[in-house]
């Protein structure tokens, strides 16, 4: 069973995660979680579990819990992270891990027209 | 707070659990965890069985690992596994392989959700047919041909780690790309019937020095289930969750739907509940007495003191029980030594713990009337020079070297 941690905070692991931008990620687009993923919440955060994959990862802070459950909520990935009220020091961090979470099939993009799930 | 110390002190629902579907199983084998062979009259019925599943969707529980037994030979081993997948349980279970004919591998490899593990525990017919028993090689070597001949994918090979294998971990590893499948091995422990061969068959000091240095190489797309934490303390840290996940992250549910910390500790000292009780599954979980201590601190005992307590915490749990080491002791097999030589200070009066529960086939024939009967001559010394009764001291630690029967 592969397991990967989507991290975010100075104490995250970083395994997997790839830059903004790379991947083919952009946070200038609409994204949602997707069909095949279930997300458990945890005191921590939330187990991500894709059934399509198999592969079971971690969100590490409620926040990005928020943020991943409303982005098919928003026109863009900044939106939800607006709208998550994510301090603006932590952004990048943020982008990171949800850079990490597309790269991983996790978040994927959605396309114009898409109904909120 | 690190992830790993939210796991320490237990997830609202288990990451993953094994469910053992029945203790009946076709085979014998030497190691059995579960001490498997017959089928208990209380095994959880369809109703029961797919209540659990209705229960595992409800806490999210996103995916079990079914074993038993042998759990195919369940018949409605099907119907259940269509309806944990259906109910957004995946399912991932450990088979011999005495099932899976042409038309069940290809049944499988059309299902979504469901992953296949095959028990092999010797890369040659002779390794594996001396544990598992003569002729098991060519059933899993003919379900592995089938898995892959119906276009199953990656199913597993799952090998439990053994003196008499541990020199074969590259022919495994040739075997699973033969067939397109993953190798995974594990760690062998004194459960069930293993601590009958635990002697003859947990692997020698070397060898898990050689285990160690193998995973480090060549054990990259090498499943664990995290097993092997206790031989990090040889280095650098292995790949996975270093930790006791018993009772935390993971946990049994035995055929009879009792709930135990973890698959290979099937004693009454590491029962949390039923889930037949009231409140089901969900709160011996969440509230059993054994779980809460399980995730509160745990004391380490002399090893807190050793440089590589942070590396193998004291390792598993269970080795240590069924060989008669105290949990806050060192793992029998720590790679300092330090459990060999607990295990060698042992008094003979000290009881080893028995599983609680014993299926195995009874396969002696009895003596037929009159014929002649066999005695066996205990070598054993009294404990006390007073002691009469033949049977004082049954089950408890010899001196090394004299053994009972």
């Amino acid at each position: 069973m592969p397991t990967t941690a989507a991290g975010a905070g100075p104490q995250g692991m970083h395994r997997g995660a790839s830059p903004a931008g790379v991947d083919g990620f952009s946070p200038d687009v609409p994204y949602a979680i997707s069909g095949s993923v279930s997300v458990r919440p945890e005191t921590f955060g939330a187990l991500v579990y894709d059934f399509h994959t198999r592969r079971l990862s971690f969100l590490k802070t409620r926040l990005l819990v928020r943020v991943v459950e409303t982005l098919a909520d928003h026109p863009d990935v900044h939106g939800a992270l607006e709208a998550a009220e994510v301090p603006a020091h932590q952004r990048e961090q943020y982008l990171k891990a949800l850079a990490g979470l597309a790269k991983a099939g996790t978040i994927q993009l959605r396309r114009q027209g898409d109904t909120t799930p | 707070m690190k992830l790993v110390e939210h796991f320490v002190e237990g997830l609202t629902s288990p990451i993953c659990l094994t469910w053992e579907l029945t203790y009946a199983c076709n085979l014998s084998c030497v190691h059995c965890l579960s001490s498997s062979g017959r089928r208990d009259p209380n095994e959880l019925s369809t109703d029961e069985a797919k209540a659990v599943i209705d229960e595992l969707q409800r806490m999210q529980v996103f995916y079990v690992n079914i074993g038993g037994g042998e759990p195919t030979v369940r018949s409605d081993f099907w119907e259940l596994l269509d309806y944990a997948i259906a109910h957004d349980v995946g399912v991932k279970f450990s088979t011999n392989g005495v099932k899976l004919d042409k038309a069940r591998a290809a049944q499988l490899a059309a299902t979504d959700y469901v992953d296949v593990q095959i028990s092999l525990d010797g890369a040659t017919a002779e390794v594996n047919d001396h544990v598992r028993g003569p002729g098991s090689y060519d059933t899993a070597i003919r379900a592995m041909e089938n898995l892959h001949e119906a276009g199953f994918g990656q199913f597993k090979i799952s090998v439990v780690v053994t003196r008499h294998n541990v020199d074969q971990l590259d022919e495994f590893k040739a075997i699973a790309d033969r067939y397109g499948a993953q190798l995974r091995i594990t760690r062998f422990r004194p459960s069930g019937r293993g601590a009958d061969s635990w002697d003859e068959l947990h692997p020698t000091r070397e060898q898990q020095r050689q285990l160690y240095d193998w995973l480090v190489a060549r054990g990259e797309d090498v499943l664990t289930g995290d097993s092997f934490f206790h031989l990090s303390a040889f280095g650098e840290e292995l790949p996975g969750l270093n930790l006791c996940g018993a009772g935390r992250v993971v946990c049994l549910i035995d055929p009879v739907g009792d709930v135990y910390a973890c698959p290979f500790a099937i004693h009454d000292q590491f029962l949390a509940g039923n889930v037949r009780s009231e409140g089901g599954f969900r709160t011996v979980w969440q509230d059993s007495e054994l779980f809460a201590e399980l995730r509160g601190p745990q004391s380490g005992g002399a090893c807190t003191k050793c440089s590589h307590y942070d590396a193998c915490q004291g390792g598993c749990m269970a080795a240590k029980f069924f060989t008669g080491l105290p949990l806050d002791g060192p793992d029998p097999e720590c790679v300092l030594g330090n459990g060999e030589r607990e295990l060698a200070k042992l008094e003979m009066d000290t009881v080893i713990p028995k599983p609680s529960l014993d299926h195995s086939h009874r396969t002696s024939p009895r003596e037929r009337a009159g014929g002649p009967v066999p005695l066996t001559l205990s070598v054993r010394r009294p404990d006390r020079a007073c002691d009469s009764d033949p049977l004082a001291g049954e089950g408890t630690r010899l001196p090394a070297g004299i053994r009972v029967g």
